[in-house]
């Protein structure tokens, strides 16, 4: 926005297969909110390529991108994002109206993927009748409902305490075993450890891309 | 527009927001209101002129002579034109053709009329057979003055209303006798006049009669005169005027006035009059549309403002939806479809309402110059394509800023 440019990110080069469970680390500041920016479409590099599952995504027009998110992309974020005015499952279904499905259709697999997340029973219940981690598990099941190729998750724990945040991560991990790629930014460590791959980012450079082996989630309830 | 899930949406967010919506609603709502209220007093207004002119001869053109003002071929000013019949008669014979219907009256003020012990004083006028159309007046009982009256000088007489009320009371005035100044009359007919109680303070007798009687020798005091009838009320004013015009140059060369003395002969077109107020009526009205359209902008600017207020509100919600693949164009059509739903259902609300308390209220209105409010249905129809109009524009300022909404600023935690 000011006239002075400020290069966040440095040179990053890395690639993710499909059905990786990828965490992104760093402090503030070093580049990682930025790069899930760059990486959902919400954002656009000045240099470089970034290619999704064979597809260049580059000089998109604002309906491509919002095409592409629909269909590439499901987003998870820290403070949820959920529409206050709307039942669980109509939040759910969110993502299958803009991809243009019949009200039943909608209604059926929002609803599917509610029960995967553990909440059919809340179906009809408001935002802000839920807990903080039955929120966070709609939104899991938002992003899921589009069946996107990829789930992006900004901080999905950083609004929870241990222990949901852990029965969040034993979720992401499952949906991970089903063969989702799953990205995930996070400043926690034992978040990390969840993962399969840690890449750690500072001041805009990989300092770090370690493979580790993963801790499950349901052990440390 | 119908798509069910925008329908849904719309309702959802109307619900959630009920007061906002409703205030919103009301400024439109008042707006479409005080529109058809103004243009329903202007419908009546132009009514009310319209039964003003009922009273007479709607193509009447009525002469009476004055005072000279200025000095004319040696003439002094202030001099008193005096028509006569020689007056009259050369202007049926010059305008005949063209005249449809014409008398002249020769009139004495303040005769003291006679009938038993009640006495009163009147008007007393003589004229002719037509000049009971000419004042529009009509008989409650007998008859009026005709050609053989007028022909034998006959001693008859047609009084106002009024006159019998003061004079005969609830006794029949037919047949008895009223004397004036010592004269004799027999009373033929009795008549009334929608324009009033003075105007049935009056006694009418034969033209022949009066001059005879009353020492007027061929004195004429007015004339009446209407022209035949034209196809169209433009037609008729054109030829109306004109004739008004060369009457008038014909009775100023005859009695010697300057042209441009305009106090000596007087000449009053009723066509012109009713055009020059129709005219007005009509620049009342569009000054009505224009008061009224401004409030509708001043409504559209409202409800334009709150929507912005909730696009604003509903950044994060936008760029949520955004991120989940919310094309821009379905974004602009929910706030416009929003705006346009509540500006629609307002607008027809007040529309009712107004078209309610007219059709209620109207007819009670009973002043002199607003007669039967109404507005017709080409107005109503007007007013409901200037309210989707209106909600389209209230609409588009802020949809196109909600469009442009980027998620990643509106998502991004505070």
């Amino acid at each position: 926005m000011g006239a002075n440019s400020l290069h966040v990110l440095k040179g990053i080069n890395f690639s993710v297969a499909e059905g990786e469970l990828l965490s992104i680390m760093g402090s503030s500041g070093s580049g990682k909110s930025t790069l899930l920016n760059i990486l959902g479409m919400l954002d656009e590099a000045d240099e470089g390529s970034y290619v999704l599952d064979g597809v260049p995504i580059k000089n998109l027009s604002e309906k491509q991108a919002a095409k592409y998110r629909n269909k590439f992309l499901g987003f998870i974020f820290q403070s949820f994002n959920l529409i206050g005015y709307k039942s669980a499952l109509d939040n759910v279904a969110l993502p299958l109206y803009y991809q243009g499905l019949s009200r039943g259709e909608r209604i059926d697999r929002a609803m599917s993927y509610l029960e995967k997340v553990g909440l059919a029973n809340w179906a009809g219940h408001l935002p802000n009748e839920l807990s903080g981690g039955q929120k966070q598990r709609v939104a899991i099941a938002r992003a899921l409902a589009s069946d996107p190729k990829v789930l992006l998750a900004d901080e999905p724990t950083g609004a929870l305490d241990t222990k949901t945040s852990y029965e969040v991560m034993d979720l992401i991990q499952e949906i991970n075993d089903e063969g989702r790629t799953i990205l995930v930014v996070t400043h926690e460590h034992d978040i990390a450890q969840m993962t399969k791959r840690i890449v750690n980012l500072k001041d805009g450079l990989i300092i770090e891309d370690t493979v580790v082996s993963q801790v499950r989630a349901m052990e440390n309830v | 527009m119908f798509d069910l899930d925008r329908w849904d949406e719309i309702f959802e967010t109307i619900r959630k927001n009920k007061l906002r919506t409703f205030l919103t609603g009301l400024s439109v709502a008042s707006g479409i209101f005080i529109l058809v209220v103004l243009l329903g007093i202007g419908e009546g207004m132009r009514n009310g002129i319209s039964r003003e002119f009922e009273e007479d001869a709607s193509n009447l053109i009525y002469v009476w002579p004055g005072v000279t003002s200025k000095e004319y071929k040696g003439l002094n000013p202030g001099r008193r034109i005096q028509m006569k019949n020689e007056d009259y008669n050369q202007i049926l014979l010059l305008y005949g053709d063209k005249l449809d219907k014409t008398a002249a009256t020769f009139q004495n003020w303040g005769m003291v009329l006679n009938y038993g012990k009640e006495s009163g004083s009147y008007d007393v006028r003589g004229t002719f057979p037509a000049y009971q159309v000419l004042e529009s007046i009509s008989l409650t009982a007998g008859r009026f003055l005709d050609l053989n009256d007028l022909n034998n000088s006959e001693k008859n007489m047609v009084i106002g209303h009024r006159i019998k009320l003061d004079l005969f009371k609830d006794e029949d005035p037919i047949g008895k006798i009223v004397q004036v100044s010592g004269v004799n009359f027999k009373v033929v007919g009795v008549y009334t006049d929608k324009g009033g109680e003075r105007e049935e303070t009056r006694a009418v007798i034969p033209m022949t009669t009066a001059q005879r009687a009353f020492g007027g020798s061929n004195n004429v005091d007015r004339l009446y005169l209407t022209l035949d009838p034209e196809e169209d009320f433009d037609k008729a004013v054109a030829a109306s005027t004109q004739f008004s015009a060369e009457l008038d140059e014909f009775l100023k060369s005859r009695h010697t006035v300057a042209p441009d003395d305009n106090s000596a002969i007087h000449i009053n077109n009723s066509l012109e009059n009713a055009k020059r107020f129709y005219t007005l009526m009509d620049m009342i009205k569009y000054f009505f549309w224009g008061v009224g359209i401004c409030t509708i902008i001043a409504g559209v600017v409202g409800v334009s403002n709150i929507m912005l207020i909730i696009v604003k509100e509903r950044t994060r919600e936008i760029g949520v939806r955004k991120a989940l693949g919310a094309q821009p164009l379905s974004i602009i059509g929910m706030i416009l479809h929003e705006s346009i739903f509540v500006t629609a259902i307002a607008g027809f609300l007040g529309l009712i309402f107004s078209l309610t308390l007219l059709e209620f209220i109207g007819p009670m209105i009973e002043t002199q110059y607003i007669y039967n409010p109404t507005v017709n249905f080409t107005v109503a129809i007007n007013t409901v394509v200037i309210l989707v109009i209106a909600g389209a524009i209230a609409g588009f300022f802020p949809a196109w800023r909600a469009a442009r909404i980027k998620p990643i600023i509106a998502l991004r935690d505070e």
